[in-house]
């Protein structure tokens, strides 16, 4: 992999953040097929405590894939996967539902359940991963994760009552809902103006901030990459082809990187 | 003199005929989807005895799935009797049978229109539904979604959906059948004058045990295939809206079949026991 910061190479980084006990996400070697097509060839990355890494590529080159490698929807064919200090191939079912409590996805299309309330679609996950938590409790955590992302009154909606950019943050508030130490971020902002994607990417940041998560956000919006981004790593023929700052990669001479940010 | 160059083309494979194509591709696509299907039951039977269970939206979907179908189920069954009542008279009448028509009408609703075509009504309203359903929450990613908050999505879609067809069908089709039976009563008496309690005796009396049983157990069946094809399809549909589309079409189209094939069955397997 190209690294665009002058100086410094990705193994003596990823080795500082391990000595430091700081890294959350290994990959190392990664390998995913769907028949002959090879999506994921050799992908190794590490992701660092309280780090928003953006990932970049083209469509169909992956992106989506990896991440829902981390939180076991897709078997990985190949390589180590290791996610706050377990590898991943190694758990055992039970473990697997454990650390999945931690990791938070937000979906492309935020995948709200149709046939439920807003209220129901948050208690939803608090239903299933905590069973015996109170109703009080319960209660309390759905209003503060709607009041998180601005959506206090629209508790007793269905989420076909709602616009695109509600619904996406109805789905943040969803995933925050179990204050989640990793966040996944399937193209956040996409099919959103530019306004609603702005508040978006801003609530991406009020995240990290306030619950020092380490995030994965997908997206081609670079915008969206250059406000939430720390680190951006792009993916090209299933392998991560160049990391840097967005700085960096904006002011790289690759034709192809660039061309993301014409 | 110059030889001639002689081109090498590729052997090309070549079907021998339109029909040897075409006949291929449906025969692996029929074995594949038995295959596929096969599978998708023997993970129902498998997911259905193991905790933890789903009581809560079993519940919610038998509501869903039986009480709201009851308004179609009625008007249908009413339908039915009436028409059946009105169609049969004249037939009995030629041969001065008119006394029959409570107990042949009965006969009829209970033992095959009720259970068949409650079924039919069922696999095109339920049956869809589930299909539409499970097809636009694999769309919109919302399956994923339950798999990542803790949740056995066959479980809680699938499982819930096929007990609760399964349950609520025999119950839809007796009352079914007493609405039937009541739209019999008025088609009767549209051109003669008899009286409810005659009615039914005359009902109950030409009624047999054969006649109930068999009819009742079968609908359990015909509500496990209706369920269980409405969430195959859903379930195993194409990512994007044509998906959704052809999903909710296939398991109107493969569940009514599949009521048939099943009708038939349990005849053969009645009329062995009663011989």
């Amino acid at each position: 992999m190209r690294r665009m910061t002058a100086g410094v190479t990705s193994i003596e980084t990823e080795n500082d953040s391990k000595q430091k006990g700081l890294v959350v996400v290994e990959m190392e070697h990664l390998k995913k097929s769907f028949g002959n097509n090879h999506v994921l060839r050799d992908i190794n990355l590490v992701i660092n405590k309280g780090e928003n890494l953006v990932i970049l590529g083209q469509s169909g080159t992956g992106k989506s894939v990896l991440i829902k490698c981390i939180v076991g929807l897709v078997d990985l064919d190949g390589g180590k996967l290791i996610i706050l200090g377990q590898n991943v191939s190694e758990l055992k079912n039970k473990e697997l539902i454990e650390m999945r409590k931690k990791i938070g996805f937000l979906f492309q299309s935020g995948a709200l359940y149709d046939s439920m309330t807003v209220r129901e679609n948050l208690e939803f996950p608090l239903r299933r991963h905590l069973r015996s938590i109170p109703k009080e409790k319960r209660n309390s955590l759905v209003t503060e994760a709607l009041h998180n992302v601005g959506l206090a009154d629209a508790i007793d909606k269905t989420p076909s009552e709602l616009s695109g950019g509600m619904r996406k943050r109805l789905g943040l508030a969803r995933t925050l809902i179990l204050k989640p130490e990793i966040m996944l971020y399937d193209e956040p902002t996409t099919g959103l103006d530019p306004i609603t994607s702005k508040e978006i990417s801003k609530l991406i940041l009020q995240v990290q901030k306030k619950y020092n998560t380490s995030s994965i956000i997908i997206t081609h919006d670079i915008e969206c990459a250059r406000l939430t981004a720390n680190r951006i790593i792009v993916i090209k023929d299933g392998k991560c082809t160049a990391e840097g700052s967005y700085t960096d990669l904006h002011n790289s001479t690759d034709p192809w990187i660039r061309s993301f940010f014409e | 003199m110059e030889e001639p160059q002689i081109q090498h083309h590729e052997a090309e494979i070549i079907p021998e005929t339109f029909s040897e194509t075409i006949s291929e591709s449906v025969f692996d696509k029929f074995f594949l989807e038995v295959s596929s299907l096969t599978i998708f039951t023997l993970r129902f039977f498998k997911e259905v005895f193991k905790p933890p269970y789903e009581f809560n939206e079993t519940i919610k979907q038998s509501f869903l799935i039986g009480y709201k179908s009851f308004p179609l189920v009625a008007i249908t069954g009413f339908i039915i009797g009436l028409v059946l009542t009105i169609q049969t008279r004249p037939t009995l009448a030629k041969f001065g049978a008119e006394s029959w028509l409570p107990a042949m009408v009965a006969v009829s609703i209970i033992r095959e229109i009720g259970p068949v075509i409650t079924s039919l009504i069922f696999a095109g309203k339920v049956g869809s539904g589930i299909g539409a359903e499970l097809a636009s929450m694999n769309v919109t990613e919302q399956i994923d979604a339950m798999q990542v908050s803790d949740t056995n999505p066959f479980k809680y879609l699938v499982v819930t959906r096929v007990v609760s067809a399964t349950l609520m069908l025999p119950i839809l089709v007796i009352l079914s059948d007493a609405v039937g039976l009541l739209g019999s009563f008025v088609g009767v008496n549209i051109k003669g004058t008899v009286s409810i309690y005659l009615f039914f005796s005359m009902i109950f009396q030409s009624l047999e045990f054969n006649d109930l049983f068999p009819a009742f157990i079968k609908t359990f069946f015909f509500g496990f295939a209706i369920g269980l094809i409405g969430s195959y399809k859903g379930y195993n549909s194409n990512k994007g809206t044509e998906g959704v589309g052809k999903a909710a079409n296939s398991a109107v189209v493969f569940a009514s079949l599949m009521v048939f094939i099943i009708d038939m069955i349990a005849v053969q397997i009645t009329s062995l026991y009663q011989n």
